[in-house]
């Protein structure tokens, strides 16, 4: 039995997928190119082997990811990660909160602002820049969005350029993508208790 | 490689491409294309993605990308991009149509037994998989159009 994990923590979980991974031994050669397997390299997660039922969009969501959350230029990784964190909220993909908020933390060197995000949620008051940020994000991030106008200028307001806002529109919205990935695909567990086999 | 077809949905022309960071725009062009119209169609063929694409559009309240996606369905497909249709007699239909609209409206709320339906309804892993990425898929694109709309001074 393994421990399903619901309330929001910074300690990344392992992840336990709902559906049967692709098997390696039984891969077939677009998957084994997808998933980079080398004779060298045969580490894959279980993640990314779920996600290797589809080769297709595989391959192209993992250089997407990481153009959108660590090109050069633009918004800084802070506001990035807090934007998917934010979205990592509304959606509720603990998964994806604790490694966004922890990565945050890292990056500030403070774990005061995660915290009162994941104890207050939507309600949460922060300073004006950040509280732009997360407002904006969490609007976006509801199904329907809710963001308006009005968020976006709170953004302007608080100092962030056009091209920052661009970037945190694609953080945000490449977490509607992945939370989606995360938290339907599998459960979030404690680390350990990863049912095998 | 460049991309207008998200600055025109966003009606951002007047925007300049840089800001808009242009290689991930036509990344997303690509990803868009691997969900909606891949090689390997699985359980799903090309113009029922294009009427789940419309649903989730208008579970989103968007019309208009409802029209962007739901271009030339059949008569059948026209089906699925209407939230209110819940699949009827077709079991499997009423799985799919149900987990489509879980994952679009509220993904938050969503368990084990969401991906369990799908399983008895006969609806195979590799084909579970597809389903969530292209749902997962439009609630990125949805959202980056809606941002980039919001950024326009010129309403």
């Amino acid at each position: 039995m393994s421990d399903v994990i619901h309330d929001f923590t910074t300690e990344v979980p392992e992840w336990q997928p709902r559906v049967t991974p692709v098997d390696l031994e039984n891969a077939t050669p677009e998957q084994l190119e997808a998933l980079k397997v080398t004779p060298s390299n045969t580490k894959v997660s279980d993640y990314v082997l779920t996600l290797a039922h589809d080769v297709e969009i595989l391959q192209e969501r993992s250089p997407l990811f990481n153009a959108i959350m660590y090109n050069r230029g633009g918004l800084g990784r802070t506001g990035r990660e807090l934007g998917a964190t934010a979205a990592s909220i509304v959606n509720r993909c603990i998964y994806c909160a604790a490694v966004h908020a922890s990565r945050y933390n890292q990056l500030t060197k403070s774990g005061e602002i995660m915290a009162a995000l994941f104890e207050d949620g939507e309600e949460v008051r922060l300073a004006p820049y950040n509280q732009a940020i997360v407002d904006f994000s969490m609007k976006l991030s509801k199904s329907p969005p809710e963001a308006t106008a009005d968020d976006v200028g709170k953004l302007r307001d608080a100092g962030l350029s056009e091209e920052e806002i661009v970037d945190l529109i694609l953080s945000t919205s490449l977490f509607a993508w992945a939370n989606r990935l995360m938290h339907i695909l599998g459960d979030p567990v404690t680390t350990g208790s990863v049912d095998i086999g | 490689m460049t991309s207008d077809r998200i600055t025109e949905l966003a009606g951002i022309k007047a925007i300049d491409t840089p800001k808009l960071r242009a290689d991930i725009l036509a990344m997303t062009d690509a990803a868009s294309a691997a969900v909606l119209r891949p090689k390997d169609t699985g359980a799903f063929s090309h113009g029922q993605r294009a009427g789940l694409a419309a649903r989730i559009a208008r579970l989103n309240g968007k019309e208009d990308l409802a029209q962007h996606y739901g271009q030339d369905l059949s008569d059948d497909d026209t089906k699925l991009a209407d939230p209110s249709f819940d699949g009827g007699a077709d079991e499997r239909l009423q799985a799919m149509l149900a987990f489509t609209d879980r994952v679009a409206v509220s993904p938050k709320d969503a368990t084990t037994e969401d991906i369990e339906s799908l399983s008895n309804a006969g609806i195979a892993d590799a084909d579970i998989v597809r389903l969530t990425q292209l749902n997962a898929f439009l609630a990125y694109e949805i959202r980056l159009v809606e941002g980039l709309r919001l950024m326009r001074t010129d309403p």
